[in-house]
């Protein structure tokens, strides 16, 4: 075993004494060789020799959060906000299964995680010992690959190949579970392989072949779209520039995912909004009656398609995507492209100057002008009272946290978490660069937001870091309020405060007779006094005429804000298609004439 | 269950690197995903790299299958995944021991039906007989229909191996 070598006593043969550095240490300096600065964590029993060797150096940041899940959430809104792998460390037993949600969580979302599990050591395994958990069995469909260490001699190894699993391909979560025996004893170190990995290997440069096929259909388009999702941000801002060099040159309108948003600036004529259950009329329609629609990293996700069968009936598709099984999963394509957005649109800009053939421009100035009669309707439009004492919309509350923090000149990031707000953040939030909006799109996690920001404020210190959030959702993390006053993160909470789970109220209205079963939340605490026992600044808006001050409040303070801003009780989020609807029987707000909605008997099963 | 034209059966072969926990990566990505096992097998190849093979029969819709295969391929350790089924002819076989309990006529005609499927007696008892059987798996299925009435008591199979015909290899 190698713990019995021991190294010649020779100064130049530092390699050899690497050798007699303990497991954690060995894990430690890979951890530092892969470009981690930051792990969020927190200890137990079996990591206390990682926490050991922590304490004795300087390189690696601990942030000490209060709950693994929020530990995940962090390490998600670092790793989305930077585009470098986040690293969480838990211990065995309750530590990994807590961290299990902030796992699917990065899984669904596809972020880039490497979770570090303390374990039981290897001769208990299996015997049901004190804090043992089957983490490996647990966490398999939670993660894209996952690793048990049982011999020293793999430990350098794994960690290396954990993270080129985690931010390769499509990226994911990768946990690595670590028994306490393989952190103690001593451990060879090998440096990051430059070898190839022997079986995984994502394609990511496109098909020439395909690329081509691609851009001869668009061409050929008299009413086409082009649809980005999260795969263009995970890309890169490279992936972004080139998408907005590729939209401009063909002049075709564009819309997005909620994983999506500032890929492309919000703000360009060229974009229509977000798509989807609650994305816009002009975006919806537009899916609707395209005749080619181009999918550059999104994966036609059911609150993206709305039913299948009705999804863009008469389009030729094309599919571009990094993750061959995201292609054909759910909608058939035509012309599936294998391959890095980034690359991809970098292949069609070339492949476009070099395609003789021209756009079809009088066809396309058409259906521009459809587009512009369907924007005409301006689905998003409210009205906002505005003599004193008025109740607060919340579409306008976030309405005057976008214009206010524009103003304010500030680099600015938004999470949220989950429910109605966060569609009202996606709606009226406007990004124009990507890597700024963290929120949980494919799993739809309450408690995401608030570690998430969290995250993002370690790796952004000095920029604006937003949680918009719900009075019933911001509860399922609220601990994390200590993490930052402890590392004095700046984060703010911006409740749209309904004293409803909104999201679950407004489905209740429109498909279970009103019946609010179990979504008014009776006794919430006073969010003010809340922020002030967690040393933070509370601040409260109930009516219109406060709204701005409370904002100006909030971002002009230079510690942790909850600001309680409370809205209107019964507003709901339009435009929607209810489950199990097309994109053309959307039901529009109270503003807009009244049209059927879509609800059917099928529908209603469907989340 | 009614026979739904658009279903198809798949032999799917799967180089994977031989380690602890492949096979509940590949066991729990069907069970997830609601796909189908008709039939498993697992071994080491020996070849020297560390590898096995893994052989399912599945069935689904072609989109399904294509979904199946695109699903396996991004699994970290999986090395190559062939659908056998597509990619040209292929053989597959599974072996089975089948008991049959009984005695006077039904033990003779028994025996003259394993002996006209080249079944082999393995073990043989006064009351009983054992038969090993190779072949494919519609020939197994044949031959067990045969043994119901005349006594057929316990069958272990193995589950489908396959191989590309040729100079083929996945
Ligand atoms: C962990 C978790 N549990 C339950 C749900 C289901 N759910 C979705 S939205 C929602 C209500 C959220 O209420 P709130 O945070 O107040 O947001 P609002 O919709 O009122 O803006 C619930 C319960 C969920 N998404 N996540
Ligand atoms: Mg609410």
């Amino acid at each position: 075993m190698s713990q019995t070598q021991t190294a010649p006593a020779t100064a130049a043969q530092p390699e050899m004494q690497a050798e007699l550095q303990s497991g954690s240490e060995v894990l430690l300096r890979a951890l530092k060789e892969q470009g981690v600065e930051v792990i969020f964590g927190y200890p137990g029993g079996a990591v206390l020799p990682i926490y050991d060797a922590i304490f004795q150096q300087n390189a690696i940041r601990h942030i000490l959060v209060r709950h693994e899940q929020a530990a995940v959430h962090a390490a998600e809104g670092y790793a989305r906000s930077t585009g470098r792998v986040g690293c969480v460390l838990v211990t065995s037993g309750p530590g990994a299964t807590n961290a299990v949600t902030g796992l699917v969580d990065a899984l669904m979302d596809s972020i880039p995680l490497v979770c570090l599990t303390g374990q039981v050591a290897t001769h208990l395994i299996g015997n049901d010992a004190f804090q043992e958990a089957d983490t490996t069995g647990i966490t398999r469909p939670a993660t894209k690959h996952n690793y048990l260490v049982k011999r020293s001699e793999d430990l350098a190894r794994v960690v290396h190949e954990a993270f080129y699993v985690a931010r390769s391909g499509r990226p994911g979560p990768v946990v690595i579970d670590l028994p306490k025996d393989i952190l103690i004893n001593k451990a060879p170190y090998a440096s990051a392989p430059v070898a190839p990995h022997r079986s995984y290997r994502p394609q990511t440069a496109p098909d020439m072949g395909q690329i081509g096929k691609a851009v001869a259909a668009l061409k050929s388009a008299k009413r086409p779209i082009i649809y980005t999702g999260g795969g263009v941000i995970n890309s890169g801002q490279g992936a972004s520039d080139a998408l907005i060099k590729f939209v401009r040159k063909t002049g075709f309108p564009i819309t997005s995912t909620l994983m999506g948003l500032g890929a492309y600036p919000s703000n360009d004529t060229q974009f229509l909004g977000m798509l989807g259950m609650h994305g816009t009329y002009e975006a919806n329609l537009a899916m609707h009656g395209c005749d080619v629609m181009l999918n550059i990293g999104a994966r036609f996700d059911d609150r993206v398609t709305g039913r299948l069968n009705a999804f863009s009936p008469g389009s030729r598709k094309i599919h571009i995507d990094i993750d061959r099984s995201s292609i054909n999963k759910n909608v058939a394509v035509e012309i599936p492209v294998v391959g890095d957005a980034g690359l991809s649109i970098e292949a069609l800009l070339e492949a476009w100057d070099n395609e003789p053939r021209q756009v079809d421009t009088a066809a396309l100035s058409t259906w521009w002008s459809q587009i512009e009669a369907w924007r005409g309707i301006d689905c998003l439009k409210y009205t906002q009272i505005q003599t004193k004492g008025g109740i607060i919309k919340p579409q306008y509350a976030v309405q005057r946290l976008y214009d206010i923090t524009r103003e304010s000149g500030r680099e600015t990031f938004i999470s949220t978490e989950v429910g109605q707000h966060q569609m009202w953040a996606a709606q009226y939030f406007r990004f124009d660069q990507p890597k700024r909006w963290m929120t949980s799109g494919g799993l739809g996690t309450m408690g995401y937001g608030l570690p998430a920001a969290m995250g993002v404020q370690v790796a952004h210190p000095a920029a604006l870091c937003i949680d918009i959030a719900g009075e019933a959702s911001i509860l399922m993390n609220i601990q994390e309020m200590s993490t930052l006053a402890q590392y004095r993160l700046p984060v703010k909470v911006f409740i749209l405060n309904n004293q409803y789970m909104g999201m679950v109220r407004q489905w209740q209205e429109l498909l279970h007779g009103s019946r609010y079963s179990e979504s008014y939340t009776e006794a919430l605490p006073d969010f003010v006094k809340l922020a002030e026992s967690f040393h933070g600044v509370g601040l409260r808006a109930t009516s219109v005429d406060q709204l701005d001050d409370v904002i100006r409040e909030m971002i002009a303070s230079d510690r942790p804000v909850i600001a309680d801003i409370c809205v209107d009780q019964k507003e709901n989020c339009f435009p929607m298609i209810p489950s199990g609807a097309a994109h053309n029987d959307m039901i529009l707000g109270a503003e807009h004439a009244a049209r059927a909605p879509g609800v059917t008997d099928a529908g209603m099963a469907l989340v | 269950m009614p026979i739904d034209p658009s279903l198809r059966s798949a032999t799917i072969s799967v180089l994977v690197e031989n380690e602890p926990g492949i096979l509940a990566r590949v066991v729990g990505l069907f069970a997830g995903r609601g796909y189908n096992i008709d039939s498993l097998t697992v071994a080491p190849v020996e070849d020297g790299r560390n590898r096995s093979r893994i052989n399912i029969v599945t069935s689904g819709t072609d989109m399904i299958i294509q979904q199946i295969k695109a699903q396996l391929d991004r699994l970290v350790p999986v090395h190559r995944v062939a659908d056998l089924s597509t990619e040209g002819p292929h053989i597959a076989r599974e072996m089975a021991l089948i008991k049959v309990i009984g005695s006077g006529e039904q033990r003779i005609e028994a025996l003259r039906l394993a002996e006209a499927f080249r079944a082999r007696v393995v073990d043989a008892t006064t009351g009983s007989f054992i038969f090993e059987m190779t072949g494919a798996t519609e020939k197994l299925d044949a031959f067990l229909d045969l043994m119901r009435p005349l006594g057929l008591a316990e069958v272990s199979r193995t589950g489908v191996a396959a191989i590309a015909r040729g100079v083929r290899i996945i």
